[in-house]
Protein backbone atom coordinates (compact mmCIF):
# COMPACT_ATOMS: atom_id res chain seq x y z
CA UNK A 1 0.00 0.00 0.00
CA UNK A 2 1.68 3.11 -1.12
CA UNK A 3 1.66 6.14 1.40
CA UNK A 4 -0.46 9.08 0.50
CA UNK A 5 2.53 11.29 -0.14
CA UNK A 6 3.35 8.86 -3.16
CA UNK A 7 -0.12 8.93 -4.00
CA UNK A 8 -0.34 12.70 -4.47
CA UNK A 9 2.99 12.59 -5.96
CA UNK A 10 1.75 10.23 -8.81
CA UNK A 11 -1.33 12.81 -9.34
CA UNK A 12 1.37 15.48 -9.79
CA UNK A 13 3.60 13.61 -12.13
CA UNK A 14 0.70 12.55 -14.16
CA UNK A 15 -0.26 16.36 -14.35
CA UNK A 16 3.13 17.72 -14.55
CA UNK A 17 3.66 15.27 -17.64
CA UNK A 18 0.71 16.36 -18.98
CA UNK A 19 -0.79 12.64 -19.11
CA UNK A 20 -3.36 13.51 -16.53
CA UNK A 21 -5.14 16.20 -19.12
CA UNK A 22 -5.50 13.33 -21.41
CA UNK A 23 -6.88 10.74 -19.49
CA UNK A 24 -8.94 12.73 -17.69
CA UNK A 25 -10.36 14.52 -20.78
CA UNK A 26 -10.70 11.18 -22.57
CA UNK A 27 -13.06 9.66 -19.76
CA UNK A 28 -14.93 13.05 -19.30
CA UNK A 29 -15.47 13.18 -22.89
CA UNK A 30 -16.64 9.78 -22.94
CA UNK A 31 -19.44 10.31 -19.64
CA UNK A 32 -20.40 13.31 -21.46
CA UNK A 33 -21.63 11.95 -24.56
CA UNK A 34 -22.73 9.08 -23.15
CA UNK A 35 -24.55 10.65 -20.59
CA UNK A 36 -26.37 13.07 -23.50
CA UNK A 37 -27.04 10.15 -25.34
CA UNK A 38 -28.56 8.31 -21.95
CA UNK A 39 -30.35 11.36 -20.68
CA UNK A 40 -31.72 12.38 -23.47
CA UNK A 41 -33.48 9.26 -24.47
CA UNK A 42 -34.61 8.52 -20.95
CA UNK A 43 -36.19 11.81 -20.60
CA UNK A 44 -38.01 11.12 -23.84
CA UNK A 45 -38.66 7.67 -23.58
CA UNK A 46 -39.84 8.61 -19.68
CA UNK A 47 -42.05 11.21 -20.28
CA UNK A 48 -43.79 9.32 -22.92
CA UNK A 49 -44.53 6.40 -20.71
CA UNK A 50 -45.43 8.96 -17.82
CA UNK A 51 -48.16 10.92 -19.98
CA UNK A 52 -49.84 8.14 -22.07
CA UNK A 53 -50.94 4.59 -20.55
CA UNK A 54 -51.37 2.49 -23.77
CA UNK A 55 -47.42 3.67 -24.56
CA UNK A 56 -46.36 2.58 -21.03
CA UNK A 57 -48.58 -0.17 -21.46
CA UNK A 58 -46.02 -1.05 -24.36
CA UNK A 59 -42.91 -0.15 -23.81
CA UNK A 60 -42.55 -0.34 -19.82
CA UNK A 61 -42.09 -4.19 -19.25
CA UNK A 62 -39.48 -4.30 -22.62
CA UNK A 63 -37.32 -1.73 -20.66
CA UNK A 64 -37.89 -3.13 -17.44
CA UNK A 65 -36.70 -6.16 -18.81
CA UNK A 66 -33.95 -4.89 -20.35
CA UNK A 67 -33.20 -3.07 -17.06
CA UNK A 68 -32.82 -6.18 -15.48
CA UNK A 69 -29.78 -7.30 -17.88
CA UNK A 70 -26.65 -6.96 -16.08
CA UNK A 71 -25.14 -4.25 -17.92
CA UNK A 72 -22.04 -5.58 -18.62
CA UNK A 73 -23.48 -8.55 -20.55
CA UNK A 74 -24.06 -5.85 -23.34
CA UNK A 75 -19.97 -5.46 -23.77
CA UNK A 76 -20.00 -8.36 -26.31
CA UNK A 77 -22.40 -7.00 -28.26
CA UNK A 78 -21.10 -3.72 -28.42
CA UNK A 79 -17.94 -4.50 -29.39
CA UNK A 80 -19.26 -6.95 -32.52
CA UNK A 81 -21.34 -3.59 -33.44
CA UNK A 82 -19.92 -0.53 -32.93
CA UNK A 83 -16.15 -1.90 -32.84
CA UNK A 84 -13.67 -1.52 -30.43
CA UNK A 85 -13.07 2.29 -30.21
CA UNK A 86 -15.09 4.78 -28.96
CA UNK A 87 -18.58 3.84 -30.01
CA UNK A 88 -19.13 1.36 -27.86
CA UNK A 89 -17.62 2.97 -25.35
CA UNK A 90 -20.31 5.37 -25.15
CA UNK A 91 -22.99 3.38 -25.86
CA UNK A 92 -22.44 1.42 -22.86
CA UNK A 93 -22.18 4.41 -20.79
CA UNK A 94 -25.35 5.63 -22.26
CA UNK A 95 -26.90 2.05 -21.37
CA UNK A 96 -26.10 3.49 -17.61
CA UNK A 97 -27.17 6.57 -17.74
CA UNK A 98 -30.41 5.59 -19.48
CA UNK A 99 -32.05 3.70 -17.01
CA UNK A 100 -32.59 5.74 -13.77
CA UNK A 101 -33.20 8.68 -15.93
CA UNK A 102 -35.78 7.08 -17.24
CA UNK A 103 -37.29 5.28 -14.39
CA UNK A 104 -37.10 8.43 -12.85
CA UNK A 105 -38.97 10.94 -15.13
CA UNK A 106 -41.21 7.82 -15.51
CA UNK A 107 -42.10 7.52 -12.04
CA UNK A 108 -42.07 11.24 -11.42
CA UNK A 109 -44.54 12.08 -14.76
CA UNK A 110 -47.06 9.47 -13.62
CA UNK A 111 -46.95 11.27 -10.05
CA UNK A 112 -47.93 14.85 -11.33
CA UNK A 113 -50.89 15.91 -9.60
CA UNK A 114 -53.80 15.31 -11.72
CA UNK A 115 -55.88 18.79 -10.58
CA UNK A 116 -52.80 20.83 -12.06
CA UNK A 117 -52.83 18.73 -15.45
CA UNK A 118 -56.50 19.71 -15.87
CA UNK A 119 -55.75 23.04 -15.61
CA UNK A 120 -53.89 22.54 -18.98
CA UNK A 121 -56.41 20.83 -20.04
CA UNK A 122 -58.79 23.57 -19.53
CA UNK A 123 -56.23 26.14 -21.69
CA UNK A 124 -56.67 23.26 -24.30
CA UNK A 125 -52.47 22.50 -24.68
CA UNK A 126 -51.46 19.59 -27.49
CA UNK A 127 -50.26 16.57 -25.47
CA UNK A 128 -46.53 17.53 -26.44
CA UNK A 129 -47.72 21.19 -25.26
CA UNK A 130 -48.48 19.38 -21.64
CA UNK A 131 -45.55 17.75 -21.20
CA UNK A 132 -42.78 20.49 -22.21
CA UNK A 133 -44.95 23.44 -20.21
CA UNK A 134 -46.54 21.33 -17.25
CA UNK A 135 -45.00 17.47 -16.83
CA UNK A 136 -41.56 18.54 -17.59
CA UNK A 137 -41.53 21.52 -15.31
CA UNK A 138 -43.78 19.94 -12.20
CA UNK A 139 -40.95 17.09 -11.87
CA UNK A 140 -37.77 19.05 -12.28
CA UNK A 141 -36.49 18.38 -8.89
CA UNK A 142 -37.04 15.02 -9.37
CA UNK A 143 -35.39 14.96 -12.71
CA UNK A 144 -32.36 16.46 -11.32
CA UNK A 145 -32.55 13.68 -9.07
CA UNK A 146 -32.96 11.22 -11.84
CA UNK A 147 -30.02 13.01 -14.02
CA UNK A 148 -28.18 12.77 -10.56
CA UNK A 149 -28.35 8.97 -10.50
CA UNK A 150 -27.51 8.73 -14.52
CA UNK A 151 -24.40 10.62 -14.01
CA UNK A 152 -23.39 8.66 -11.03
CA UNK A 153 -24.09 5.36 -13.12
CA UNK A 154 -22.21 6.96 -16.52
CA UNK A 155 -19.08 7.24 -14.37
CA UNK A 156 -19.46 3.52 -13.05
CA UNK A 157 -19.55 2.62 -16.64
CA UNK A 158 -17.12 4.26 -18.08
CA UNK A 159 -14.76 2.63 -16.15
CA UNK A 160 -15.92 -0.80 -17.14
CA UNK A 161 -16.10 0.61 -20.94
CA UNK A 162 -12.73 1.35 -20.85
CA UNK A 163 -11.63 -2.13 -19.38
CA UNK A 164 -13.05 -2.97 -22.51
CA UNK A 165 -9.56 -1.85 -23.70
CA UNK A 166 -8.37 1.38 -23.98
CA UNK A 167 -5.35 3.19 -24.75
CA UNK A 168 -5.96 6.38 -22.84
CA UNK A 169 -8.92 7.52 -19.83
CA UNK A 170 -8.60 7.12 -16.26
CA UNK A 171 -10.15 3.18 -16.56
CA UNK A 172 -6.80 2.92 -18.81
CA UNK A 173 -4.76 4.34 -15.96
CA UNK A 174 -6.25 1.66 -13.55
CA UNK A 175 -5.63 -1.35 -15.88
CA UNK A 176 -2.07 -0.23 -16.51
CA UNK A 177 -1.56 0.19 -12.84
CA UNK A 178 -2.40 -3.62 -12.36
CA UNK A 179 -1.07 -4.87 -15.28
CA UNK A 180 2.78 -3.23 -14.42
CA UNK A 181 2.50 -3.44 -10.94
CA UNK A 182 1.80 0.35 -9.99
CA UNK A 183 -0.43 0.36 -6.99
CA UNK A 184 0.15 3.80 -6.55
CA UNK A 185 -0.96 4.79 -9.97
CA UNK A 186 -5.01 2.84 -9.44
CA UNK A 187 -4.68 4.91 -6.14
CA UNK A 188 -4.07 7.70 -8.29
CA UNK A 189 -7.12 7.19 -10.46
CA UNK A 190 -9.47 6.05 -8.10
CA UNK A 191 -8.53 9.46 -6.56
CA UNK A 192 -8.76 11.48 -9.77
CA UNK A 193 -12.36 9.65 -9.83
CA UNK A 194 -13.55 10.56 -6.82
CA UNK A 195 -12.50 14.56 -7.05
CA UNK A 196 -14.18 14.51 -11.35
CA UNK A 197 -17.00 12.64 -10.76
CA UNK A 198 -17.72 15.34 -7.45
CA UNK A 199 -17.21 17.90 -9.03
CA UNK A 200 -19.63 16.98 -12.54
CA UNK A 201 -22.58 16.17 -9.22
CA UNK A 202 -21.88 19.74 -7.89
CA UNK A 203 -21.95 21.31 -11.53
CA UNK A 204 -25.39 19.93 -12.42
CA UNK A 205 -26.19 20.91 -8.71
CA UNK A 206 -24.72 24.58 -9.42
CA UNK A 207 -26.58 25.00 -13.14
CA UNK A 208 -30.09 23.17 -11.93
CA UNK A 209 -30.23 25.52 -8.61
CA UNK A 210 -31.80 28.53 -10.91
CA UNK A 211 -34.58 26.56 -12.14
CA UNK A 212 -35.62 25.41 -8.62
CA UNK A 213 -36.03 28.60 -6.94
CA UNK A 214 -39.58 28.30 -7.56
CA UNK A 215 -39.67 25.36 -5.04
CA UNK A 216 -41.81 25.74 -1.45
CA UNK A 217 -39.63 22.81 0.63
CA UNK A 218 -39.07 22.61 3.95
CA UNK A 219 -34.82 22.92 2.97
CA UNK A 220 -35.66 25.90 0.36
CA UNK A 221 -34.76 28.71 3.30
CA UNK A 222 -31.41 27.10 4.02
CA UNK B 1 -76.53 32.04 -24.30
CA UNK B 2 -75.30 29.18 -22.68
CA UNK B 3 -77.65 26.41 -22.77
CA UNK B 4 -77.40 22.87 -20.63
CA UNK B 5 -79.87 20.76 -21.99
CA UNK B 6 -80.96 17.09 -20.31
CA UNK B 7 -77.09 16.64 -18.30
CA UNK B 8 -76.42 13.41 -17.17
CA UNK B 9 -73.81 12.09 -15.82
CA UNK B 10 -73.32 8.48 -14.70
CA UNK B 11 -69.72 7.48 -13.58
CA UNK B 12 -67.99 4.41 -14.47
CA UNK B 13 -68.74 3.37 -10.80
CA UNK B 14 -71.77 3.72 -11.22
CA UNK B 15 -72.36 6.93 -8.79
CA UNK B 16 -75.22 8.53 -10.45
CA UNK B 17 -73.70 12.20 -10.48
CA UNK B 18 -76.03 14.52 -12.36
CA UNK B 19 -79.87 13.88 -13.69
CA UNK B 20 -81.45 15.63 -16.30
CA UNK B 21 -80.19 19.22 -15.48
CA UNK B 22 -81.34 21.80 -18.33
CA UNK B 23 -80.53 25.58 -17.63
CA UNK B 24 -80.47 28.44 -20.10
CA UNK B 25 -77.86 30.94 -18.91
CA UNK B 26 -78.12 34.68 -20.42
CA UNK B 27 -75.39 36.63 -22.02
CA UNK B 28 -73.93 38.04 -18.95
CA UNK B 29 -75.79 36.63 -16.32
CA UNK B 30 -74.44 35.31 -12.68
CA UNK B 31 -75.74 32.47 -11.63
CA UNK B 32 -75.00 30.31 -8.67
CA UNK B 33 -75.88 26.98 -7.58
CA UNK B 34 -76.06 25.71 -4.34
CA UNK B 35 -76.38 22.46 -2.70
CA UNK B 36 -75.21 20.27 -0.22
CA UNK B 37 -72.60 17.09 -1.12
CA UNK B 38 -73.57 14.95 -3.97
CA UNK B 39 -75.87 17.07 -5.28
CA UNK B 40 -73.73 17.00 -8.77
CA UNK B 41 -72.34 20.68 -8.57
CA UNK B 42 -68.91 19.72 -9.43
CA UNK B 43 -69.54 17.48 -11.76
CA UNK B 44 -71.58 19.80 -13.18
CA UNK B 45 -68.65 22.22 -13.54
CA UNK B 46 -66.55 19.46 -14.40
CA UNK B 47 -68.90 18.69 -17.45
CA UNK B 48 -69.49 22.20 -18.62
CA UNK B 49 -65.64 22.89 -18.73
CA UNK B 50 -64.87 19.76 -20.68
CA UNK B 51 -63.22 17.90 -18.24
CA UNK B 52 -65.61 15.33 -18.75
CA UNK B 53 -68.32 13.98 -21.01
CA UNK B 54 -71.89 13.81 -20.17
CA UNK B 55 -73.65 10.50 -20.13
CA UNK B 56 -76.44 11.86 -21.54
CA UNK B 57 -77.50 15.40 -22.93
CA UNK B 58 -76.08 18.57 -24.47
CA UNK B 59 -74.01 21.92 -23.71
CA UNK B 60 -74.18 24.76 -26.33
CA UNK B 61 -72.43 28.33 -25.94
CA UNK B 62 -73.99 30.80 -28.61
CA UNK B 63 -75.60 27.74 -30.54
CA UNK B 64 -72.63 26.07 -31.17
CA UNK B 65 -72.24 22.62 -29.16
CA UNK B 66 -69.45 22.22 -26.48
CA UNK B 67 -67.63 18.61 -26.69
CA UNK B 68 -64.79 19.66 -25.26
CA UNK B 69 -62.72 22.21 -23.12
CA UNK B 70 -63.33 25.63 -24.98
CA UNK B 71 -61.48 28.72 -25.48
CA UNK B 72 -64.67 31.02 -24.44
CA UNK B 73 -65.27 29.07 -21.31
CA UNK B 74 -62.73 28.68 -18.54
CA UNK B 75 -62.42 27.78 -15.01
CA UNK B 76 -61.22 28.84 -11.54
CA UNK B 77 -61.03 26.04 -9.03
CA UNK B 78 -61.53 25.74 -4.96
CA UNK B 79 -57.84 25.76 -4.78
CA UNK B 80 -55.46 28.50 -6.87
CA UNK B 81 -54.34 25.33 -9.12
CA UNK B 82 -51.20 27.87 -9.84
CA UNK B 83 -48.51 26.50 -12.00
CA UNK B 84 -45.30 27.02 -8.91
CA UNK B 85 -42.90 27.33 -11.10
CA UNK B 86 -44.02 30.56 -13.04
CA UNK B 87 -43.63 33.63 -11.61
CA UNK B 88 -47.52 35.55 -11.04
CA UNK B 89 -47.14 37.00 -14.44
CA UNK B 90 -46.23 34.03 -16.03
CA UNK B 91 -48.68 32.19 -14.16
CA UNK B 92 -51.41 35.03 -15.93
CA UNK B 93 -50.45 35.39 -19.02
CA UNK B 94 -50.45 31.21 -19.63
CA UNK B 95 -53.36 31.57 -21.80
CA UNK B 96 -51.50 34.27 -23.97
CA UNK B 97 -48.15 32.47 -24.90
CA UNK B 98 -49.57 32.84 -28.70
CA UNK B 99 -49.57 36.54 -28.09
CA UNK B 100 -46.86 38.94 -29.03
CA UNK B 101 -44.55 39.51 -25.81
CA UNK B 102 -45.50 42.60 -25.57
CA UNK B 103 -49.19 42.81 -26.25
CA UNK B 104 -48.83 40.00 -23.36
CA UNK B 105 -46.71 42.10 -21.06
CA UNK B 106 -49.56 44.63 -21.78
CA UNK B 107 -52.63 42.38 -20.86
CA UNK B 108 -50.77 40.84 -18.08
CA UNK B 109 -49.80 44.28 -16.05
CA UNK B 110 -53.73 45.47 -16.72
CA UNK B 111 -54.66 42.00 -15.21
CA UNK B 112 -52.18 42.63 -12.25
CA UNK B 113 -53.47 46.04 -11.95
CA UNK B 114 -57.21 45.09 -11.94
CA UNK B 115 -56.76 42.19 -9.05
CA UNK B 116 -54.70 44.82 -7.13
CA UNK B 117 -51.24 42.75 -7.13
CA UNK B 118 -49.42 45.29 -9.11
CA UNK B 119 -45.65 45.09 -8.57
CA UNK B 120 -46.38 41.25 -7.87
CA UNK B 121 -45.06 40.32 -11.35
CA UNK B 122 -41.73 38.57 -10.55
CA UNK B 123 -43.16 36.81 -7.40
CA UNK B 124 -42.98 33.18 -6.56
CA UNK B 125 -46.74 31.23 -5.92
CA UNK B 126 -45.07 30.31 -2.83
CA UNK B 127 -44.26 33.92 -1.15
CA UNK B 128 -48.54 34.58 -2.45
CA UNK B 129 -51.03 34.18 0.71
CA UNK B 130 -53.93 32.51 -0.32
CA UNK B 131 -56.39 35.24 -1.13
CA UNK B 132 -53.72 36.77 -3.34
CA UNK B 133 -53.35 33.29 -4.72
CA UNK B 134 -56.64 32.98 -5.72
CA UNK B 135 -57.05 36.18 -7.26
CA UNK B 136 -54.26 35.28 -9.49
CA UNK B 137 -56.01 32.40 -10.42
CA UNK B 138 -58.93 34.56 -11.10
CA UNK B 139 -56.91 36.99 -13.24
CA UNK B 140 -55.13 33.81 -15.11
CA UNK B 141 -58.53 32.68 -15.84
CA UNK B 142 -59.80 36.28 -17.00
CA UNK B 143 -56.87 37.39 -19.04
CA UNK B 144 -58.58 34.95 -21.82
CA UNK B 145 -61.42 37.29 -21.84
CA UNK B 146 -63.86 33.92 -21.91
CA UNK B 147 -67.92 34.17 -22.48
CA UNK B 148 -68.39 31.84 -19.95
CA UNK B 149 -66.09 31.66 -16.60
CA UNK B 150 -66.85 28.47 -14.41
CA UNK B 151 -66.32 29.10 -10.86
CA UNK B 152 -65.96 25.85 -8.32
CA UNK B 153 -66.35 26.85 -4.67
CA UNK B 154 -63.58 29.25 -5.29
CA UNK B 155 -63.59 31.20 -2.28
CA UNK B 156 -64.23 28.61 0.38
CA UNK B 157 -60.98 28.08 1.69
CA UNK B 158 -60.14 31.52 2.30
CA UNK B 159 -61.05 33.08 6.02
CA UNK B 160 -63.96 34.72 6.28
CA UNK B 161 -62.79 38.41 5.49
CA UNK B 162 -60.68 37.97 2.85
CA UNK B 163 -63.67 36.02 1.25
CA UNK B 164 -65.93 39.19 1.34
CA UNK B 165 -63.06 40.88 -0.60
CA UNK B 166 -62.72 38.61 -3.08
CA UNK B 167 -66.86 38.29 -3.60
CA UNK B 168 -66.64 41.81 -3.82
CA UNK B 169 -63.75 41.76 -6.42
CA UNK B 170 -65.43 39.37 -8.65
CA UNK B 171 -68.62 41.27 -9.11
CA UNK B 172 -66.21 44.30 -10.05
CA UNK B 173 -64.89 42.10 -12.55
CA UNK B 174 -67.85 40.56 -14.01
CA UNK B 175 -69.26 43.89 -14.28
CA UNK B 176 -66.43 45.19 -16.42
CA UNK B 177 -66.38 41.77 -18.37
CA UNK B 178 -69.83 41.35 -19.02
CA UNK B 179 -68.82 37.82 -18.59
CA UNK B 180 -71.49 35.00 -18.13
CA UNK B 181 -70.74 33.27 -14.60
CA UNK B 182 -71.64 29.95 -13.11
CA UNK B 183 -70.57 29.46 -9.59
CA UNK B 184 -70.61 26.84 -7.33
CA UNK B 185 -70.79 27.44 -3.76
CA UNK B 186 -72.08 25.44 -0.67
CA UNK B 187 -72.53 29.16 0.89
CA UNK B 188 -75.95 30.39 0.90
CA UNK B 189 -74.54 33.69 1.77
CA UNK B 190 -72.65 34.11 -1.34
CA UNK B 191 -75.18 32.88 -3.17
CA UNK B 192 -78.07 35.38 -2.31
CA UNK B 193 -75.40 38.36 -2.70
CA UNK B 194 -73.34 37.69 -6.05
CA UNK B 195 -76.10 35.81 -7.80
CA UNK B 196 -78.67 36.86 -10.52
CA UNK B 197 -80.64 33.20 -10.20
CA UNK B 198 -79.39 30.71 -7.79
CA UNK B 199 -80.08 27.06 -8.95
CA UNK B 200 -80.72 24.83 -5.50
CA UNK B 201 -79.16 21.51 -6.21
CA UNK B 202 -81.00 18.62 -4.73
CA UNK B 203 -78.95 15.12 -3.99
CA UNK B 204 -78.47 11.44 -4.61
CA UNK B 205 -78.81 11.54 -7.91
CA UNK B 206 -78.15 15.65 -8.97
CA UNK B 207 -80.74 17.59 -10.29
CA UNK B 208 -82.01 20.39 -10.10
CA UNK B 209 -84.77 21.58 -6.87
CA UNK B 210 -85.83 24.74 -8.14
CA UNK B 211 -84.48 27.78 -9.85
CA UNK B 212 -84.53 30.67 -7.41
CA UNK B 213 -84.50 34.69 -9.33
CA UNK B 214 -83.23 36.45 -6.16
CA UNK B 215 -84.47 40.04 -8.05
CA UNK B 216 -82.53 42.17 -6.18
CA UNK B 217 -81.33 45.14 -7.57
CA UNK B 218 -76.97 45.12 -7.79
CA UNK B 219 -75.20 47.40 -5.08
CA UNK B 220 -76.86 44.55 -2.38
CA UNK B 221 -76.16 45.35 1.02
CA UNK B 222 -74.92 42.43 2.82
CA UNK B 223 -77.07 43.44 6.08
CA UNK B 224 -80.26 44.85 4.27
CA UNK B 225 -83.54 42.66 5.00
CA UNK B 226 -84.47 41.61 1.83
CA UNK B 227 -80.85 39.93 1.40
CA UNK B 228 -81.30 38.28 4.71
CA UNK B 229 -84.94 37.21 3.39
CA UNK B 230 -83.84 35.34 0.36
CA UNK B 231 -80.73 33.75 2.41
CA UNK B 232 -83.64 32.36 4.76
CA UNK B 233 -85.63 31.16 1.44
CA UNK B 234 -82.59 29.58 0.03
CA UNK B 235 -82.02 28.06 3.59
CA UNK B 236 -85.32 26.58 3.81
CA UNK B 237 -85.01 25.28 0.27
CA UNK B 238 -81.73 23.53 0.66
CA UNK B 239 -82.90 21.89 4.34
CA UNK B 240 -85.86 20.53 1.99
CA UNK B 241 -83.91 19.33 -0.80
CA UNK B 242 -81.91 17.17 2.18
CA UNK B 243 -84.59 15.97 3.87
CA UNK B 244 -86.14 14.85 0.78
CA UNK B 245 -88.51 11.93 2.00
CA UNK B 246 -87.02 10.12 -1.86
CA UNK B 247 -83.36 9.61 -0.78
CA UNK B 248 -82.15 6.41 0.33
CA UNK B 249 -78.84 6.62 1.28
CA UNK B 250 -77.79 7.63 4.38
CA UNK B 251 -75.18 9.50 5.31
Amino acid sequence: MPPPSKILYTVYALAASGDLATHVGATLRRVAIGFAFGSLAGTALGALTGYSKPLARLLDPTLQALRAIPSIAWVPLFILWFGIFEASKVALIAVGVFFPVYLGVYGAVVGVDRRIVEVGRVFRLSGFELIRLILLPAVLPDFILALRAGLGLGWMFVVAAEFMGASEGLGYLLVDGQQLGKPDQILAAILIFAVVGKATDSLLLIVSAPFLRWRDTHASGI
Amino acid sequence: MLDIRSLSKIYPNGTHALQDFSLSIGKGELVAVIGGSGCGKSTLLRLLSGLEAPTLGEISLEGRLLTEPDSLVNIVFQEPRLFPWLTVADNIGFGLRHLASSERDEQVSAALEKIGLRGHEKRWIKELSGGQAQRVALARALVTKPAVLLLDEPFSALDAMTRVELQDHLIDLWRVNATTMLLVTHDIEEAAFLADRVVVMRPWPGRILEVVDIGLPRQRNRMSDELAEVKRRLSDLLAHSLNDGSRTASA
